[in-house]
């Protein structure tokens, strides 16, 4: 019951080559947090109900609690570990942090890992595209108005634009 | 000192934002330790019934299986309120709810945990179950608890403040109305986890996600029989609490005495169905009310009477029951009123306090009543309103002290901002607007547990190199309470939110403070800070005065020096004014605590009620109703929110937002649903099927912010975590019948129920749907209590019903 | 944390493959595309599969070619495929699955043969114990109506009502060879036996009728814009002879334990414009037959009366779109 043995795997983590070994009914979201100690990827359900899982896998958004372990061999994983660059925040992190965007925190990777994606592909989203690119992730604090905020401030700065909150956001009327 | 505000009011970031962002923040459930073990809890599949035998002997034996309990293991019973101790972090001879925990396992893996559970054998003996409030009032026996009231009443109450039947007979008008709110949960996204250490010098260490360490400690030394000196209790950040976290838990007794039986780390995360049978979330609330009103629609009395189903524990549900009765005053003025509350057991996960604590259900209530009562009288609900306002500085019926009172300013801001005047019944056939106001407390006057010591703590360090600690017993749960006490710090200090380090939640390391609910963190743990700062500031001031020579008074503290305010060049940096008074005093550190000042009320349940200050919420809602399906949708609502003064104006935002959304997802879709006929299981405890808006749902949310600076407040600051949820769902209901002129008195407000109403409706009956009846519940003889303008003090002149027995079970 | 039971998984990379290690592992061993169905139903003991072969290292089963799509696409591949009216209902109904996320992951085949759905049974094995399980899953008794024989589980795919409605063949391969099946003989109405396909076949593609003047939609009733199965989906197809319908089909899905057609509807509409008369009669009819059962969200009256309503949108709205210029998608 507790002996099973372990599958070793390789796969690029944030753009590190990683050998890891693990039981093999393992998911990706158990062999992140579990055996590679990146504890930034959260699970709000482990049965794709919430989002709260997300990771890029080969730079799509999936959910971690839904994919094996095992189907990650020779496979690139993108977590929120892997934003920040030289101990810079990523963009998106920066407008997450001013806006207010992240309150708790838990659903916060999850939610920029799937706006990074959103801008990868599309680097000026409207409000509804952001929505619908949101639709699969679940926050109960925000009620995401700060989330689309900080998408598309963060979308603007990206693009080059010197962009700045706007007062209402962070004054209210 | 009356120095330009640098930090306050500002929309800084948060001091845990980067640690947020980057996913470093750690949870409970991302703590690992060597030789940790797992551990997994069994629990009832019965609804009601004795627990004839346990056997736990095939699990023990399995392989990686190190420890197994059950309720035997675990005698003493706890609860959040004194007057409640009727939880056993196992059930010991009867289980009261299918996802009541019987026995715990520890393994090496949470597999092995698991297959363990699966081999425990409970033997149960059925008993009848009590599906909901109405049959605990029609079915006294099998009682749930051998306490309470009276047969499944847990708590029966009935206070009369004035003469209120005589009050309504004075109105020109005479108004009853029958609501009922749906329970909702919490659901916040961090499923509930904790671990246990417990180490050979006989100290247990807890890592949990609790809005309430200092409660937790209290329950593991008493449950655990472990001097509280020995216990530590770490909150971890939650990741999200709304009042879900905020009991002590079965499984958090559990790990700890797992870890102390096995002297090796102990781990449980709940799965997400675990969550919806912790729940404590919001009681099931049946309403009755009958108001008299002038023409000018003053109101001449009230009589106010609730039906709560709580599940099948106390819990906070004492408070929560006094609490559908005590705001009703708040907002408009009522010179006298009666209120009749009771609460049932029922065979049903736990109901406590969900964000607006017992205050939701009445307030959707009244505000659709008095939405009713403003057309009978041809009046604009948002005039009527206005024109009976409770005033600032004030005494209610109830003997709430009111102070700073913006609720006028609130509903001016919406009723402009949503073009309300060119709106409310002249849009077309569908489309609609509602208003509803609110008002919630900064925190309870007293206490959970009776004692006369502050409710909150603070202690200050200041280091030789500029840096600050500030040490407090408050809970970070993504509202933002370790950077309020940062920026009250910064602010009297004159540095830089960031240079200070905020040391949260541990009650080794920290001061008590009593937790993260009743939105009383920013007012209490703020005024602690705020005193302790102000003493550190003045023992700066003095050394720092003596070196340059100048009156104390005349110091300045800002951008991290302490200079001469007519000579801005003479002066320090901040680092060397600690210097300087260390050198002279020795390490400095300061303290300071908050306690509220006393109640107005002195009768029995007068706890309930008071607070320091109060917010207020005015909010418009438009909808969009589709006539075919009853399907409504919210795109837009307008929010005003008297803060008082915003410490930090984006977080204040953050939380007017939040709790739209969440005051959507109750008046519209979320329910916590039961079989009654199917074993009273819960219908559907997982994120697919309990209704949770996405991004798809939210509407656009226009936020104003008042801000009328309450003096209890620091800095004027008032709540905002909770109050402007209250609005929203009886604006959603008003809204609704502008749009179709039926009226859904009933949360949420689902299609079926819409499109019920709007049948019959088309068939000439009154397009409504909701209760239509109150159940006979035996009320006690009333407290009467004579209001002020009676010349009462606030003690009650009728004793009541005597004084209820401490019955406690075991 | 809800955890994965201990299985083998396996890994093809061709069909021959693929039936080569399912006849090896026996009955024990079900075949995964996307996992988002099996992962949380072998998380909950629904299904419990000692081996797991995965479809998607599998080219063949991956191919797009003009009318045949690959059963192991993903249904954001299959949404990303610029709109023909071939494919327009097809899309939005795969658009309509679940969340962004889960449609990154979740495939064409998947989608189709998606497990039947009821929240007796769509619980962890703890709850299902304390309702001593259910007739689907180790018990005896179909709690949704408990003197019934059969198992009412819902079908709850989105796509599989359009493939039904506008007449699609699904290509098998299995140890015995290859078939083609009609989306419609694909399906049974049993909550347990709910295809046709054998567990040891593999949903291969799927190829949609050439184009020849017909035109579908889809439209999906669930209470939130995302994650929600429906509770009722109507697909609608029609065969125009200019302006007069030649031939129609109504599908109702999330009201049986497959996609209902109800070809009483699609007599109402046949040799006549579509006017508001003939669109009132059909929905009618599509109303009739429409049973929903108490194990979803929602009301099952009003769910039924909803059947009504969504089958005239839908023809609403292929009559707008053949009478408005330009909006020839």
């Amino acid at each position: 019951m507790t002996s099973e043995s372990k599958v070793k795997i390789a796969l690029a983590v944030n753009g590190e080559p990683t050998e890891i070994a693990f039981a093999p009914h393992k998911t990706l979201l158990e062999v992140l947090r579990e055996d590679l100690g990146l504890t930034g990827t959260k699970h709000g359900c482990e049965l794709g109900e919430c989002g709260t899982c997300t990771v890029l896998l080969d730079g799509t958004p999936v959910l971690s609690c839904l994919v094996l372990g095992l189907a990650c061999a020779g496979r690139t994983v993108r977590t929120v570990e892997g934003m920040a660059q030289g101990g810079k925040l990523h963009p998106l992190q920066d407008t997450f942090a001013d806006l207010g965007a992240a309150q708790c925190g838990y659903c916060t990777p999850a939610f920029l890992l799937a706006a990074e994606a959103l801008l990868a592909a599309n680097p000026k989203p409207t409000r509804e595209e952001i929505k619908d690119a949101l639709a699969g992730n679940l926050c109960r604090c925000t009620g995401y108005i700060k989330i689309y905020e900080a998408v598309e401030l963060a979308a603007a700065r990206m693009r080059g634009e010197k962009a700045e909150p706007t007062t209402e956001s962070l004054y209210g009327r | 000192m009356a120095d330009k505000r640098r930090v306050i009011g500002k929309a800084l970031r948060k001091v845990d934002a980067a640690a947020k962002v980057t996913g470093a923040t750690k949870f409970a459930d991302d703590l690992a330790f060597p030789r940790m073990l797992f551990c997994k809890l069994l629990r009832s599949t019965q609804p009601h019934a004795r627990i004839v035998s346990i056997d736990t002997s095939a699990a023990a034996k399995l392989d990686g299986v190190q420890a197994v309990l059950v309720g035997q293991d675990l005698p003493i019973p706890f609860g959040i309120l004194p007057v409640s101790q009727d939880e056993h972090a196992l059930c010991i001879d009867k289980a009261r709810f299918i996802g009541d925990p019987v026995a715990a396992v520890a393994a090496l893996t949470e597999e092995a945990a698991t297959a363990a559970t699966d081999l425990i054998r409970v033997d149960y003996e059925p008993l009848k179950s009590i599906a909901s409030a109405e049959e605990a009032v029609e079915h006294p026996e099998p009682r749930i608890h051998d306490y309470g009231d009276r047969g499944n009443f847990h708590k029966l109450i009935d206070l009369e403040f004035g003469d209120a039947n005589a009050g309504i007979a004075e109105g020109d008008m005479v108004r009853e109305d029958l609501f009922f709110f749906e329970g909702s949960t919490h659901l916040p996204m961090e499923q509930h986890a904790a671990v246990a250490m417990w180490s050979p010098d006989q100290k247990l260490t807890l890592w949990t996600s609790t809005q309430t360490p200092h409660y937790v400690h209290r329950a593991l030394a008493k449950v655990l029989e472990l001097p509280a000196a020995r216990i530590r209790v770490i909150a971890t950040p939650n990741g999200g609490g709304f009042g879900g976290k905020s009991d002590p838990f079965n499984h958090e007794i559990a790990v700890a005495k797992l870890a102390m039986i096995t002297g090796r780390p102990v781990k449980i995360t709940l799965t997400r169905e675990e969550v919806f049978y912790c729940h404590r979330g919001r009681h099931p609330t049946l309403m009755w009310v009958r108001t008299g009103v002038k023409k000018d629609g003053a109101i001449t009395g009230m009589h106010f009477r609730s039906l709560l189903d709580g599940g099948a524990y106390g819990s906070y549900g004492v408070a929560s029951t006094y609490y559908t009765g005590a705001l009703q005053t708040v907002t408009y003025h009522i010179p006298c009123y009666h209120f009749q509350g009771a609460r049932a057991f029922t065979n049903k996960a736990p109901c406590g306090p969900k964000r607006g604590h017992g205050t939701p259900q009445p307030r959707f209530a009244l505000e659709v009543h008095i939405d009713k009562i403003a057309e009978q009288l041809g009046i604009d609900p948002a005039e009527l309103r206005l024109k009976t306002l409770v005033p600032a500085n004030s005494l209610t019926a109830n003997y709430l002290r009111v102070g700073s009172m913006g609720l006028g300013k609130c509903i001016a801001k919406v009723v402009e901002g949503s073009g309300w005047k060119q709106k409310f019944r002249k849009l077309p056939r569908g489309r609609g607007v509602g208003l509803a106001c609110s008002s919630y407390i900064s925190g309870a006057g007293l206490p959970i547990y009776w004692n006369n010591m502050p409710h909150s703590g603070v202690q200050l360090k200041c280091d030789r190199g500029g840096g600050v600690t500030v040490f407090c017993g408050s809970t970070e749960i993504g509202q933002g309470s370790d950077s309020i006490l940062a920026y009250i710090v910064a602010e009297v200090l004159g540095i830089d939110p960031f240079d200070i380090a905020v040391v949260t939640g541990d009650t080794d390391l920290t001061p008590v403070d009593l937790g993260s609910y009743s939105s009383r963190v920013t007012l209490m743990s703020g005024n602690a800070a705020l005193q302790a700062a102000e003493r550190a500031r003045q023992i700066l001031a003095v050394h720092a005065a003596k070196k340059l020579e100048i009156p104390v008074d005349r110091l300045s503290f800002a951008e991290r020096r302490v200079y001469d305010a007519k000579d801005p060049k003479r002066g320090m940096s901040f680092a060397e004014a600690v210097q300087s008074a260390e050198a002279a005093e020795g390490t400095i550190g300061t303290v300071g605590s908050y306690t509220p000042p006393m109640s107005a009320g002195k009768y029995r349940g007068a706890g309930v009620g008071p607070s320091p200050a109060y917010s207020y919420s005015a909010c418009v809602a438009a909808v969009d109703v589709d006539p075919e399906t009853g399907i409504v949708r919210v795109p837009t609502i307008w929010i005003a929110h008297d803060v008082g003064r915003s410490i930090n104006s984006a977080a204040v935002i953050g939380q007017v937002e939040g709790s739209i959304y969440m005051g959507l997802g109750e008046a519209l879709m979320e329910e916590m649903a039961y079989r009654g006929n199917r074993n009273v299981v819960h219908k559907i405890p997982s994120l697919l099927e309990y209704k949770s808006p996405t991004t798809l749902e939210m509407c656009d949310v226009i936020t104003y912010l008042v801000e009328d600076p309450d003096p209890n407040g620091p800095f004027g600051a008032k709540e905002v975590g909770q109050g402007p949820l209250l609005p929203v769902m009886p604006a959603v209901a008003n809204a609704v019948y502008d749009a179709v002129g039926v009226r859904i008195d009933e949360v949420p407000i689902t299609p079926e129920k819409v499109l019920k109403a709007l049948r019959k409706k088309q068939k000439g009956e009154p397009g409504r749907h909701g209760p239509e009846s109150f159940p006979d519940i035996p009320w006690p003889e009333p407290m009467r209590v004579p209001t002020p303008w009676e010349g009462g003090d606030g003690k009650a002149v009728s004793p009541g019903r005597p004084a209820i027995t401490a019955e406690r079970p075991h | 944390m809800l955890r994965l039971p201990f299985f083998t998984y396996l890994e093809p990379k061709s069909l021959a493959d693929a039936l080569r290690m399912k006849a090896d592992a026996g009955p024990d061993a079900m075949f995964v595309a996307g996992g988002t169905d099996l992962y949380p139903n072998m998380k909950r003991r629904h299904q419990e599969p000692k081996t797991v072969i995965s479809l998607m290292g599998i080219p063949e089963l991956r191919r797009v070619e003009s009318t045949t799509l690959g059963a192991c696409l993903t249904l954001s591949e299959l949404t990303a495929r610029p709109p023909d009216r071939l494919t327009a209902a097809v899309s939005t109904a795969a658009r309509l699955v679940s969340t962004p996320l889960l449609r990154n992951m979740g495939t064409l085949g998947g989608n189709l043969c998606l497990d039947t759905r009821c929240n007796y049974y769509n619980q962890t094995y703890e709850w299902r114990k304390s309702i001593d399980f259910c007739m689907k899953k180790d018990g005896h008794i179909c709690w949704v109506a408990p003197s019934s024989p059969r198992c009412w589980a819902v079908s709850s795919s989105d796509v599989a009502p359009v493939m039904v409605a506008i007449g699609a063949e699904y290509r098998l391969l299995g140890p015995q060879g290859e078939r083609v099946v009609p989306a419609g003989r694909f399906y049974h109405n049993d909550g347990i036996n709910y295809l046709t396909k054998q567990p040891d076949e593999i949903l291969v593609d799927v190829r949609i009728p050439k184009p020849n003047g017909w035109d579908a939609v889809y439209h999906k009733l669930r209470r939130r814009g995302s994650f929600d199965f429906p509770v009722l989906g109507v697909a609608v197809w029609i065969q125009w002879n200019r302006k007069t319908v030649a031939d129609a089909r109504i599908v109702l899905g999330g009201v049986a334990s497959y996609p209902q057609e109800v070809p009483e509807a699609g007599t109402a509409l046949r040799g006549g414009a579509l006017s508001d008369e003939s669109i009132a009669a059909a929905a009618e009819e599509a109303y009739r037959p429409s049973k929903p059962m108490d194990n979803t969200d929602f009301d099952l009256s009003w769910r039924k009366q909803m059947t009504r309503v969504y089958v005239s949108r839908a023809l609403q709205q292929l009559r707008d779109r053949r009478t408005t210029p330009g909006l020839d998608v």
